[in-house]
């Protein structure tokens, strides 16, 4: 019998209007949704940066620079444990990720393998208390040479804490230029996805991130000119870096030891220098690092030091007094701008490695506003089309199937508001496709009852065949079409996968309204008008 | 009220004796794809060559392409493409990777914004460095893969492998057109025509599916029917559906082609004919496969076997009532 019980209508209704109430703030202006009473549903489909216009970077964490410079800072730390340990050596060299120190005394063998063991401490303990994996390996070779091997699982660890670490500068430095709600994420195991609508030329993003911002405070090497060192090779514990002094760079012979390093910064400002009023970064330093350089320069009266950015050399100025109260000023070449950028980066801190842009997309606002109203174009043609065509051939069913068809693209537009899915120039062209493929299970089951009602059948018994044997093959179309999209959605990303989503969420409301509303309406359109032949 | 009706009640066209024609027309131009995928190659895009993809507007409403070309040339490292497209002067510009890694590339990107904002609105700006689009094609490949082989579990699970391996290759069949429709008309294959491959795949099936639907309901109905004229009764009596169906989703593309806009063309273009294609090999490569696949006797056998199943659990229930 075909039956549709009230309460089963109710539920129906009650799924329209919930469908309506979501989807309908995506029709109003904004001011009609802040006067919304705050339960209200208010939440709009968030439009792609290919709609919306913007710009989307992505970066990705040098994991190579990272596990190069953790080589040589094991390299340096070998070096220091064995001379503080008074353990004599001929060379220590770095090979890939393993340094070797060859001792001057084989029979210090032991006691050298006994000092570097601290640096074979595991990275992370692990949530039960068991150690995580070693970040060095240390052993022996040959009787007289130790070896210390960056491990894999360190490394990768490294990275992983990198990226953490990296997102969260990129994060500080996105806001500190003032951008309009960046979206920062985190994609696969060593990226970053950065996408900020409305910006129109991620120039100056791309300067401020693509800088470590890595600052030093060491001391000059003057055991050697600049230039001999260059030229041969610099004393153990020292190297040759680049010193610009008005446009063009000299060599600077520069320790290697870091006496006070930039994390120790709390503060950085970009202000004019009281004696001759260029630009100057001032800082401050917290209670480690303002201790660490009082005592520094208390050691080093006299002698000049580097202020080091990134492996360059921005000044060398003399210490001339002990520097006690934590606070300073780095006097460079700056521009006002180049000041302000620096002060900027060194409030936000250093990257753990260089950060790469390895994609750029960046949509003009007009590209993106043409794009809706083609789209939304395309779409109210579209609709028109289907609606026409289901009407002429299928009558007060095709009527049925219209209602169904509107309520679906509903749906679509209140899944994606309630999930906060992203609408994308492909994900219109899915809405649009959709509209042709989701009448496609009222067809299959329209033809189906005129099938049975050809064969013999009274009206309500094809009716309910037609629905009955329709419904598995509804199902199993469905089903191959949503495997496809669901792939789709995994392996795809940006615009590709505003597409997928589209074409899932259309797959499964089609299923919801083209069979259980189709019913319903049928249901009651038959105990209202007891027909006795099918109207198609 | 007369109402429409383009495919007629009770047809029987003896569809799979077609055939003879359609197995040689399919294997020739499928072979001739294949052809031209090894010797000519698909106009990929920037999302699987890497390079960067500029999209001007010129401000007075006229592109001087001949300066414009000059002044990307001057700039670039080997060859790039210039082209006018759309009403009133606008330009894409397309330039090969950068020898120099990810950094070249985006110098590149800093110069011809310089050179070009003046007299243009920067429309649109992709750049894809080498790693990236290696990936890219990597995971458009895997996808295409993965989502036939699950679609061949899924239908062997719901339906006869036979029938399964029949739809596979119909599916098959359809993506390698899709891919010759690629090579004729030059249009560039990117990341998006990977999302419209898949969705043909969607498509293709559930054309065939239904199709194949009907075939193992009738295999039950009549058992001692020659394969070949069942496969005609499935085909005709889904005919009226199938038709309907290609032609609403027809008409929804046709609206995307013309009023979609440039950006969208492209993939509605692909799959407009994807839909002919895929209505094209459920009726005449897909179902006539059966008759080769010897799916006549295993099916059956199983159709009879779920048929008394399905009857002894129909009695079992009746009892307690």
């Amino acid at each position: 019998m075909l039956y549709f019980s009230t309460w089963k209508t109710v539920a129906v209704l009650a799924l329209c209007a919930l469908g309506v109430l979501f989807a309908l703030p995506n029709v109003l202006p904004q001011s009609v949704r802040d006067a919304y009473p705050s339960w209200f549903p208010a939440r709009t489909v968030v439009l792609g940066l290919d709609l919306q216009g913007g710009s989307q970077l992505l970066l990705e964490v040098d994991g190579e620079a990272l596990r190069k410079s953790r080589a040589v800072a094991l390299q340096e730390d070998v070096r220091r444990a064995l001379r503080e340990a008074r353990i004599g050596t001929t060379a220590i060299t770095l090979s890939g990720t393993t340094v070797n120190a060859t001792l001057r005394d084989p029979a210090q063998l032991a006691a050298a393998l006994e000092k570097l063991k601290p640096l074979a401490a595991p990275v992370a303990s692990s949530l039960f208390g068991g150690a995580g994996p070693a970040e060095v390996d240390v052993n022996s070779r040959d009787g007289n040479v130790v070896t210390a091997t960056l491990s894999e699982a360190g490394v990768q660890a490294r990275i992983r804490s990198a990226v953490d670490q990296s997102l969260k500068i990129v994060d500080r430095r996105v806001n500190e230029l003032g951008t309009v709600e960046p979206s920062i994420q985190r994609q696969g195991a060593d990226r970053i996805l950065l996408q900020v609508p409305g910006l129109q030329d991620p120039q100056r993003l791309k300067d401020i991130l693509g800088k470590v911002a890595k600052l030093e405070f060491r001391l000059v090497d003057l055991s050697m000119p600049p230039e001999q060192a260059a030229a041969s090779r610099p004393p153990d514990g020292s190297e040759v870096l680049q010193e610009d002094r008005g446009g063009q760079t000299v060599p600077i012979l520069i320790e290697k030891r870091v006496m006070v390093a930039g994390e120790d910064l709390t503060d950085a400002q970009a202000t004019f220098s009281s004696q001759d009023h260029s630009p100057v970064v001032s800082f401050k330093f917290n209670t480690k690092g303002a201790r660490e350089f009082a005592d520094a320069t208390q050691a080093n009266v006299g002698k000049p030091f580097a202020i080091v950015l990134d492996n360059k050399v921005i000044s060398a100025p003399r210490i001339n007094e002990p520097i006690t109260g934590g606070q300073g000023q780095i006097s460079g070449n700056f521009t006002v701008e180049s000041a302000n950028d620096l002060a900027v980066l060194l409030r936000a801190g250093a990257l753990p490695a260089p950060l790469t842009v390895i994609e750029e997309r960046t949509v003009g606002p007009g590209l993106g506003q043409d794009s809706i109203s083609s789209g939304t174009r395309a779409t109210w043609y579209a609709a028109i089309f289907v609606v026409i065509f289901m009407f002429a051939t299928y009558g007060v069913f095709g009527l049925f199937a219209n209602i169904a068809l509107t309520i679906h693209v509903v749906f679509i537009f209140a899944l994606m508001s309630l999930l906060g899915a992203t609408l994308t120039l492909p994900g219109i062209a899915g809405i649009v496709l959709t509209i042709g493929t989701a009448v496609d299970s009222n067809v299959l089951i329209y033809e189906r009852i005129r099938e049975e009602f050809r064969a013999g059948r009274s009206m309500v018994s094809s009716i309910e065949a037609g629905f009955r044997h329709a419904f598995a093959v509804i199902v199993d179309s469905n089903s191959t079409m949503a495997i496809a999209a669901i792939i789709l959605f995994l392996l795809g990303s940006g615009p590709v996968r505003g597409f997928a989503v589209v074409f899932l969420l259309g797959i499964v409301t089609t299923v919801i309204t083209a069979v259980t509303m189709t019913r319903m309406m049928i249901a009651l359109w038959y105990r209202r008008t007891r027909p006795t032949a099918l109207p198609f | 009220m007369r109402l429409l009706r383009i495919f007629p009640d009770d047809s029987k066209f003896r569809f799979v004796r077609w055939r003879v024609l359609s197995f040689p027309f399919s294997a020739a131009i499928s072979v001739a794809t294949i052809v031209l995928f090894l010797t000519v190659g698909l106009n990929y895009g920037i999302d699987f060559t890497g390079g960067t993809l500029m999209e001007l507007q010129s401000k007075s409403g006229k592109a001087d392409l001949a300066s414009v070309r000059e002044t990307a040339q001057s700039f670039e490292t080997g060859e790039v493409e210039v082209q006018e497209f759309g009403q009133g002067g606008q330009v894409s510009l397309r330039f090969r990777i950068q020898p120099g890694g990810e950094p070249a590339q985006s110098a590149l990107v800093t110069r011809a914004r310089a050179a070009f904002e003046k007299d243009y609105e920067i429309r649109r700006v992709e750049t894809v460095g080498p790693r990236v689009s290696g990936e890219l094609v990597q995971s458009g490949t895997l996808g295409v893969v993965l989502s036939i082989v699950s679609v061949l579990g899924y239908l062997w699970f719901r339906f006869e492998l036979q029938l399964a391996i029949g739809a596979v290759i119909g599916t098959l069949h359809d993506i390698v057109l899709t891919v010759g429709f690629f090579l004729i008309t030059r249009q560039e294959f990117n990341m998006t025509s990977i999302a419209a491959i898949l969705t043909i795949v969607g498509y293709s099936l559930n054309e065939t599916v239904v199709v194949f639907d009907r075939t193992r309901e009738l295999l039950r109905k009549y058992k001692n029917l020659p394969t070949d004229e069942l496969l005609d009764l499935s085909i005709n009596s889904t005919m009226s559906r199938t038709v309907m169906t290609a032609t609403t989703t027809a008409l929804s593309l046709l609206a995307l082609v013309l009023f979609g806009g440039q950006a969208i063309e492209g993939f509605a273009n692909v799959m407009l004919f994807g839909v002919i294609i895929c209505t094209y090999s459920a009726i005449f490569v897909s179902s006539p496969m059966l008759i080769y696949l010897g799916v006549k006797t295993s099916t059956r056998a199983a159709a009879e076997e779920k048929a008394a199943l399905a009857a002894k659990a129909a009695n079992v229930s009746r009892r307690p009532a």
